[in-house]
């Protein structure tokens, strides 16, 4: 669905985006990830064909990004919801989305359809004749995200959609953005909450002007941790760690009562470790996976690439 | 370019401006005092002088339907101001321009949402304004004052050419200012050249004739076409979210 080669940016002198490389594919949740400033926006606007690119290529959906005739294409097939809302607060939550229905070239059965839809679903249906401007972040929030679907796109981009939300408000958007991808639609999500990407993308890019690491979730923490087996006994004595030494481990520490060890394969290795522990005398009160959270991946990452 | 698109973003802002009762009084306020105070004030200055024959009257008349050009130099300012920066406030451009619309479509969607209302208000307090002089002078004058060419210049030539001047130096102002208030301040200075020839021909330094209605409309296209092409270059996406701040 996205096909991004060596896509740069630059703002004068100032490099915002620097040879962006990767795919999304159709169906896909795909998170980019990264600090304030790190070319998050400049890649959605520049994907949204809303700013043109320095040089690089981007295709949407086979359509390129930079070409006029396309570009009117690309934005008829996607949906943005930006940072910032960017609602019409005068007019009311079936008017402003009414009006984006008419700007996408949607029927007027297909608008009203969609428009009552979509307010249904986010518990809006009751509120459709109040002006926005009356509405709270998280009305207008969702407001804002039915705005971006209004016309059936194939391909969402979401730039922060529950920055500033409360969590039952996160969870609605959450959980919309799961239904869209079930219905097979390509979504772009850009965010600074770890946890949410975790749970929802598919794969995440880790951008800082540059692309740092695309993967998936397990796959990064995978790739910056390992599989790491934790093993906690009653008392460490000195035969219980040379026997784990024995067995020749990737690498194992030992934390108070705890041994953390490094394996390549956790269904084959872990049984050898338990076995031999207790033949060492060693009294276990649990063996548990090791489950470090995106954000140490993701920290980790952004220190090596300091 | 799809009419369809210019006239959903018109009218769009049609609605808004439906809430906005400070550019529906500045619409009416205008219009109550030229249409309906000048031509009391003509009245007034006709039972002073005794007769509505003497020079001054229609002296007075003709540089009293210049305020109509003074009023497509105002009216627009109050709208557009609202049509742009209010735009910018909300920081609704962006999720507009992400939409399959061009940006011409944008901009005369928006310039067409300032010009409509500003030129049918002007309209109709010319009709009112009409109407009322020739009821207070048919009786002296022995016909009808109004319509004339120098009305027909005004309203259907030049009006219509302030309008879209002040329209795009409000778009201009629109890119590089923060809030509605300093854009209306800002945009109020575009009265002061025809201030100026108001006051001219109030000093019968010069006069408002046909002719010298046409000159000024010539200036005022050369003017709009320039305009045309600076705005061209401003009213471009990029420009639009990545500098107008």
């Amino acid at each position: 669905m996205i096909d991004v080669k060596n896509l740069t940016k630059k703002f004068g002198n100032i490099l915002a985006v620097d040879s962006l490389t990767f795919h999304v594919d159709e169906g896909e949740i795909f998170g980019f990830l990264g600090p304030n400033g790190a070319g998050k926006t400049t890649t959605t606007r520049m994907l949204c064909c809303l700013i043109s690119k320095t040089c690089g290529e981007a295709k949407i959906a086979g359509y390129e990004i930079g070409n006029i005739a396309h570009s009117l294409e690309i934005r008829k097939i996607i949906g943005l919801v930006p940072d910032n809302v960017g609602l019409y607060n005068e007019l009311t939550a079936y008017e402003n989305l009414d009006f984006y229905g008419k700007l996408y070239e949607c029927s007027k059965k297909q608008r009203k359809e969609n428009i009552e839809y979509y307010l249904t679903m986010m518990g809006l249906w009751e509120n459709r004749d109040q002006s926005v401007g009356s509405f709270s972040k998280g009305m207008k929030q969702k407001i804002a995200v039915a705005r971006a679907l209004v016309h059936n796109p194939k391909l969402l981009f979401l730039d922060e959609p529950t920055a500033n939300l409360d969590p039952e408000s996160s969870k609605v958007v959450i959980d919309f953005i799961l239904q869209f991808k079930k219905e097979g639609k390509t979504i772009f999500l850009n965010t600074h909450k770890l946890d949410e990407a975790q749970r929802i993308c598919d794969r995440i890019g880790i951008i800082k002007t540059r692309l740092l690491t695309v993967n998936s979730p397990d796959q990064l923490k995978k790739s910056i941790w390992g599989n790491k087996t934790v093993i906690q006994l009653e008392e460490i004595n000195n035969s219980i760690v040379t026997a784990v030494k024995e067995l020749n481990p990737k690498d194992f520490e030992v934390v108070e009562n705890k041994i953390i060890i490094n394996v390549d394969n956790p269904f084959e290795e872990n049984p050898v470790i338990v076995k031999a522990i207790i033949k060492a005398g060693g009294c276990i009160q649990y063996v548990t996976r090791l489950n470090p959270d995106l954000e140490k991946a993701y920290l980790k990452i952004m220190e090596e690439a300091k | 370019m799809r009419f369809s698109k210019v006239w959903t973003i018109a009218s769009k802002d049609f609605k808004i401006f439906r809430n906005k009762k400070g550019i529906l009084y500045s619409l009416i306020g205008f219009q109550v005092f030229v249409s309906i105070g000048l031509p009391l004030i003509i009245q007034f200055a006709s039972t002073k002088t005794g007769s509505f024959s003497d020079p001054i009257i229609p002296r007075l008349i003709n540089a009293f339907s210049f305020w109509f050009v003074i009023g497509a130099a105002i009216l627009p300012t109050s709208i557009a101001s609202y049509s742009l920066v209010g735009e910018k406030l909300e920081k609704s451009l962006e999720p507009l321009l992400a939409t399959p619309v061009t940006d011409e479509e944008i901009l005369i969607g928006k310039s067409l949402a300032a010009f409509i209302p500003a030129i049918i208000s002007i309209y109709i307090g010319a009709i009112i304004f009409m109407s009322l002089i020739d009821i207070f002078s048919y009786k002296k004058l022995l016909f009808l004052y109004f319509p004339n060419w120098n009305i027909a210049v005004i309203l259907f030539i030049l009006s219509p050419l302030t309008c879209i001047l002040d329209i795009g130096f409000n778009i201009i102002i629109s890119s590089r200012v923060n809030d509605t208030r300093s854009a209306q301040q800002i945009g109020m200075l575009m009265i002061l050249p025809f201030a100026t020839i108001y006051v001219l021909s109030e000093m019968n330094i010069i006069s408002v004739t046909v002719n010298n209605l046409f000159i000024i409309s010539a200036i005022v296209l050369i003017i709009d076409i320039i305009l045309f092409y600076l705005i061209k270059n401003i009213f471009r996406r990029e420009e639009i979210l990545t500098k107008w701040k």
